[in-house]
C-alpha cells in the first residue's frame, strides 16, 4: 500500500487509471453484449473469413470501401454505406435476394437473379460479421412456418407490415418511386432477416419490438397465403382495383359480346 | 312478321290444356287484353338496347344471391372470438358481422360462391348502368319526351352507388372500415353540420356499435325497395314512350320499326337473362372478389397498402388522393378544403351536370318537339365531345385512385403520377373535347363526301381526250338516307331587345343567354347534304354548281317546316320483315 500511496501522485497515474477503466468497460461489455451478435462469428472459421474478405474486395469494395468502411458517392459515382456492424443477416438478405451487388443506382436497389452461391454468401457474411457485432442469420427453427401461429401473425402483420406490403404481402408503393416489394416468393429466412436488419426503406423490427417467436408467426401467416385463394384466382390480391378491372374486361366484355351476338341474330 | 299461314294442326293435349288455362285466367282477370297489347308491342332491334337489360338482370341476380346471404349474415357489432377452418383468423377477436361472413364463406355450402356472385353482380350492375347511360347520352335518347326518365335512371345510378357502398361495408373488415372512415371524414368536412351528421350516422363517435345494423337495414330493405320501384317506373316510361330507334330508312319520330315483343323479344330477353347470370356465375366461380379473410376484422388503427373502394367509388378516392392538403381556420373552426373539394364539391359538380344535361341541352336548342329517332353521335359534335370530356375527367380520377398500383406495376414515382393527374384532370378533358369534336366534324364531312360523290371504286377510266377519272359508285337509297336524314342544328336567332317602338322586350335577357349557349353548342357545324346539293352533284358531277344550291336550300327549309323535315328523298321500301307501329 505504501508503494501505491507513494506513486499516486505520479504524473502518469491518470493515464494508467484511464486505461484500466477502459479495459474494465470493454471487459464488462464483452460479457454483457447480446449473445446472437457473435453466433455467426463462432460458426465461421478463420478461413471462411479470409475467403469472404477476398470475395468482398473483388465484388463489394468499389462501393463499400476496401475494409467495408463505406464510401461517399463522388460526382454521381458509386458509393455505399459502411458495413461494419450490419451483421451476417444483412449480408445474407442483400446478397441472397440478388439486391447486392447492386446493378444500378435508383430510387431503390432492385432484386435480381442471385449472383453468388449460398456458400460464397456465407463466406461474405462471415467476413462482414467479423468486422463488428451484428444480427446473425436465423436458424432453420427460428423461421419454420409450421411452428408459428398464423392468426397471431395476421394481427402483427396488419399492424406492422400491411400499410406498405398490402394485407397479404402483395406489395405496395412508397414515395418517390420507392416500393415495398411483394413477399410471395421471399424465403422465410429472408423475411426474418429483413425484419431484423431493415433493408432500404424498411424500418428495423428488433427483437424487443417483435420477438423472434412473433417473427415466426408473421412468417407462418405469409406462408398461409401461398396456398392460393379459396375463392379462385387471386387477381394479384390487389383489392378492388383489379376486381373492377376484371369486372369490366371479363364481365362487361363478355356481356357486350353476347349483346352483339343476340342483336345480330336474325329474328 | 310474314309467317306463312299453314292449315292449323289438330290441337294436341298440351295445347288444349294451355288454352284452357289461359281461358280460365282471362275470364277471371281479363289478362288477355294486356297480353295482347304487350305481345304485339314493337321494339326496335339493336345490340346497344340490351345494355340496360344487363343492369336489370344483374339486379335480379343481386336479389336472388342477396336473399341467400341474409339467411347466414348476422348484422351485429357484438365482439366474438372466431373459431373455424380459416387458420389465419382462428381465435381472433372480431365483430359478429365479420365472423358470420367468414362462416358464410367457409362453412356454409355454396356460401362463398353466393357471396362472390353477389359482389361480382354488384360490379356488373354498376358497370352496365354506366354503359347504358353512355348509350343514352351519346345517342341523345334523353331528349323530349324522355327527360324525366333520364332523371329516374340517374337516380337509379346514385342508388346503385349507395347500395354498393352500404353492401361492401357490411362485413366489417379492415378495407370497408377504411371506406366508412372516409365517409365519416367527408361528412365531418361539411361546414357547421359536419360533426352532427357524423354523430347521427354512426350513433356517436366513429365507429361505434350501431352502424352495421343500420347499414344492413338500408342495404337490404330501403335501397332495394327504392331501386325496384324506380326500375318499375323506368320500364313503365319506356313502354309509355315506346322505345327509341336508330335512324334508318322508314324510321321516323312518328313510328317504331322493329319486331313484336312476343315471340321475338320474349325469347331474346329471356335468354339474355340466363346469359347474364351465367357470365356472373362464371366469374364468381373462378375469380376471388373481396377476400375479407385477407383484410381481417376492422380495427380503426389499421390500414393496408392498396386500400381502395370498388371501382364505381374509385373516382372519389382519386379526388382525395389528388387534392393538396389545403385547409384554413375561421375562429375555432377548421374548413377542410382538402376533403370538402374532392369529397363534396367535385362529385357535386359531376353529378349535377349529368342529371341536368337534358335540360341544359333543351335550353340551348330551344327545341320543344318530341324525338324518337336517335342521333348518330357524330351528328351532335358538342354533346359527344362533352360526354367524352366528362368520361375523361372520370377516368383521370379513377386512375388517380389507383396511383399506388400504377406506381408499382409500371415502376413510376407515385409523386410524379399524382402531379401528372393533377394537371391532366384539367387539361385532359379539354384535349379530349377538342379531339372528339374534330373527329365528329370530320366524320360528318366524310358523310357529305360519300353522299355527294359515292363510294370510291378504284376503277380508273381514261377518256379519248386523255383525261383520267375515277368512277364513283353512288350510294344506294338506304345508305344515303342514313347520312342525310338528320336536321342541321344551328345557333338560335332571337328577337331584338326592343321592338319597333323602342320598348324593351320582356324575356330578352334569358333569350340572350340562350343564344350564347346555343352558339357554344352549334357554332361549329357541318350540315347534311340537301336535295339540291345532291341533285347538283349528280347532274353536273362537279363542285361548281354548289354555291347556287346554298340559296335554294333556304326555301326548301322554310317550305318544309310544316310537313316533313326530311331534306332528301326517303327510300320507299323498308328492310326485311320488320313491323311498324305508330307512336
Amino acid at each position: 500500500m505504501k508503494a501505491l500511496a507513494a506513486r499516486r501522485h505520479h504524473r502518469s497515474a491518470p493515464v494508467v487509471l484511464l486505461l484500466l477503466a477502459l479495459l474494465l468497460t470493454g471487459a464488462v461489455y464483452a460479457i454483457a453484449q447480446p449473445a446472437s451478435a457473435d453466433a455467426a462469428q463462432a460458426a465461421a472459421s478463420e478461413s471462411d473469413v479470409a475467403a469472404g474478405q477476398k470475395l468482398f474486395q473483388a465484388n463489394c469494395a468499389t462501393c463499400h470501401g476496401v475494409s467495408a468502411e463505406g464510401r461517399e458517392a463522388v460526382d454521381g459515382g458509386a458509393g455505399g454505406p459502411s458495413l461494419i456492424g450490419v451483421g451476417a443477416a444483412a449480408v445474407d438478405f442483400q446478397v441472397g435476394t440478388g439486391r447486392m451487388p447492386a446493378q444500378m443506382n435508383g430510387a431503390q436497389i432492385q432484386a435480381k437473379p442471385v449472383q453468388f452461391t449460398q456458400d460464397d454468401i456465407n463466406k461474405l457474411a462471415a467476413y462482414v460479421a467479423s468486422l463488428g457485432a451484428g444480427p446473425a442469420i436465423p436458424t432453420e427453427e427460428q423461421v419454420d412456418p409450421s411452428k408459428g401461429d398464423a392468426a397471431n401473425g395476421m394481427a402483427l402483420f396488419r399492424t406492422n407490415c400491411a400499410m406498405c406490403h398490402n394485407a397479404v404481402g402483395a406489395g405496395g408503393a412508397l414515395s418517390q418511386g420507392k416500393w415495398a416489394p411483394a413477399l410471395d416468393d421471399t424465403t422465410p429466412t429472408h423475411i426474418y432477416e429483413a425484419m431484423l436488419t431493415g433493408p432500404q426503406s424498411m424500418p428495423v423490427f428488433n427483437d424487443a419490438n417483435i420477438t423472434p417467436d412473433e417473427k415466426r408467426d408473421i412468417i407462418a401467416y405469409l406462408d398461409e397465403q401461398r396456398d392460393g385463394s379459396p375463392g379462385g384466382l387471386s387477381l394479384g390480391s390487389l383489392g378492388p382495383v383489379s376486381e373492377g378491372l376484371w369486372a369490366w374486361v371479363v364481365g362487361i366484355g363478355l356481356l357486350i359480346g353476347a349483346s352483339v351476338w343476340i342483336g345480330a341474330k336474325s329474328s | 312478321m310474314s309467317t306463312v299461314d299453314s292449315p292449323p294442326a289438330p290441337p294436341t293435349r298440351t295445347t288444349r290444356a294451355a288454352a284452357a288455362t289461359a281461358d280460365y285466367l282471362d275470364q277471371r282477370t281479363g289478362v288477355g287484353n294486356a297480353v295482347k297489347e304487350f305481345a304485339r308491342k314493337i321494339f326496335p332491334d339493336h345490340w346497344s338496347f340490351l345494355l340496360g337489360e344487363i343492369a336489370l338482370y344483374s339486379f335480379v341476380v343481386l336479389l336472388i344471391s342477396g336473399t341467400f346471404l341474409t339467411m347466414f349474415f348476422v348484422p351485429s357489432m357484438t365482439e366474438v372470438h372466431y373459431h373455424g377452418p380459416w387458420a389465419a383468423m382462428d381465435g381472433v377477436q372480431m365483430s359478429e358481422a365479420f365472423a358470420s361472413t367468414l362462416r358464410l364463406s367457409f362453412e356454409v355450402r355454396g356460401g362463398l360462391l353466393m357471396r362472390q356472385i353477389h359482389h361480382w353482380a354488384a360490379l356488373i350492375f354498376m358497370a352496365s348502368i354506366v354503359t347504358h347511360m353512355m348509350r343514352v347520352f351519346f345517342t341523345g335518347a334523353f331528349r323530349k319526351p324522355r327527360e324525366l326518365n333520364w332523371l329516374v335512371g340517374f337516380t337509379l345510378m346514385i342508388l346503385g352507388l349507395l347500395a354498393g357502398f352500404s353492401g361492401y361495408s357490411l362485413p366489417d373488415d379492415v378495407l370497408s372500415g377504411n371506406g366508412l372512415r372516409i365517409a365519416d371524414g367527408v361528412a365531418r368536412a361539411i361546414p357547421i353540420l359536419g360533426s352532427y351528421i357524423s354523430f347521427a350516422l354512426f350513433g356517436g363517435e366513429f365507429p361505434g356499435t350501431e352502424l352495421i345494423p343500420r347499414l344492413f337495414t338500408v342495404h337490404i330493405l330501403l335501397i332495394p325497395a327504392l331501386i325496384l320501384a324506380l326500375i318499375g317506373l323506368h320500364l313503365l316510361m319506356v313502354v309509355l314512350h315506346k322505345h327509341t330507334q336508330y335512324p334508318g330508312s322508314g324510321r321516323t319520330d312518328k313510328n317504331v320499326v322493329g319486331y313484336p315483343l312476343f315471340p321475338v323479344y320474349v325469347a331474346k330477353a329471356g335468354g339474355f337473362f340466363f346469359v347474364v347470370f351465367a357470365v356472373i356465375a362464371l366469374m364468381a366461380a373462378t375469380m376471388t372478389i373481396n377476400p375479407v379473410w385477407n383484410y381481417g376484422p376492422f380495427d380503426p388503427g389499421v390500414v393496408s397498402a392498396g386500400a381502395q373502394p370498388d371501382w364505381y367509388m374509385l373516382f372519389l378516392e382519386g379526388g382525395l388522393r389528388l387534392m393538396p392538403g389545403w385547409e384554413f381556420v375561421i375562429g375555432e373552426y377548421t374548413v377542410s378544403m382538402n376533403i370538402l373539394v374532392p369529397g363534396v364539391i367535385i362529385p357535386g359538380i359531376l353529378f349535377t351536370t349529368l342529371a341536368l344535361w337534358p335540360f341544359i341541352e333543351a335550353f340551348a336548342t330551344g327545341d320543344k318537339r318530341e324525338h324518337h329517332v336517335l342521333d348518330r353521335p357524330r351528328n351532335a359534335p358538342f354533346r359527344t365531345a362533352f360526354g367524352v370530356a366528362f368520361l375523361t375527367a372520370f377516368m383521370v380520377l379513377v386512375l388517380a385512385g389507383s396511383n399506388d398500383l400504377i406506381a408499382t406495376h409500371f415502376h413510376l414515382s407515385i409523386n410524379d403520377i399524382t402531379w401528372t393527374f393533377r394537371v391532366l384532370l384539367f387539361v385532359g378533358p379539354a384535349i379530349a373535347f377538342w379531339i372528339t369534336k374534330r373527329i365528329c366534324l370530320s366524320l360528318q364531312r366524310k358523310d357529305r363526301e360519300l353522299v355527294l360523290h359515292g363510294h370510291e371504286t378504284g376503277r380508273i377510266v381514261r377518256f379519248a381526250s386523255g383525261e383520267y377519272i375515277e368512277v364513283h359508285k353512288p350510294l344506294d337509297a338506304h345508305e344515303r338516307w342514313l347520312r342525310v336524314q338528320h336536321e342541321p342544328r344551328r345557333p338560335l336567332e332571337i328577337e331584338p331587345a326592343e321592338d319597333s317602338r323602342g320598348v324593351r322586350r320582356k324575356g330578352y335577357r334569358i333569350d340572350a343567354a340562350r343564344r350564347r349557349l346555343s352558339k357554344v353548342f352549334y357554332e361549329d357545324r357541318v350540315e347534311p347534304v340537301t336535295p339540291a346539293e345532291l341533285a347538283a352533284a349528280q347532274s353536273h358531277g362537279g363542285h361548281d354548281a354548289l354555291p347556287l344550291a346554298q340559296e335554294e336550300r333556304h326555301e326548301e327549309l322554310t317550305a318544309g317546316a310544316s310537313g316533313s323535315r326530311h331534306l332528301a328523298p326517303e327510300p320507299e321500301d323498308t328492310e326485311g320483315t320488320q313491323g311498324t307501329q305508330r307512336r
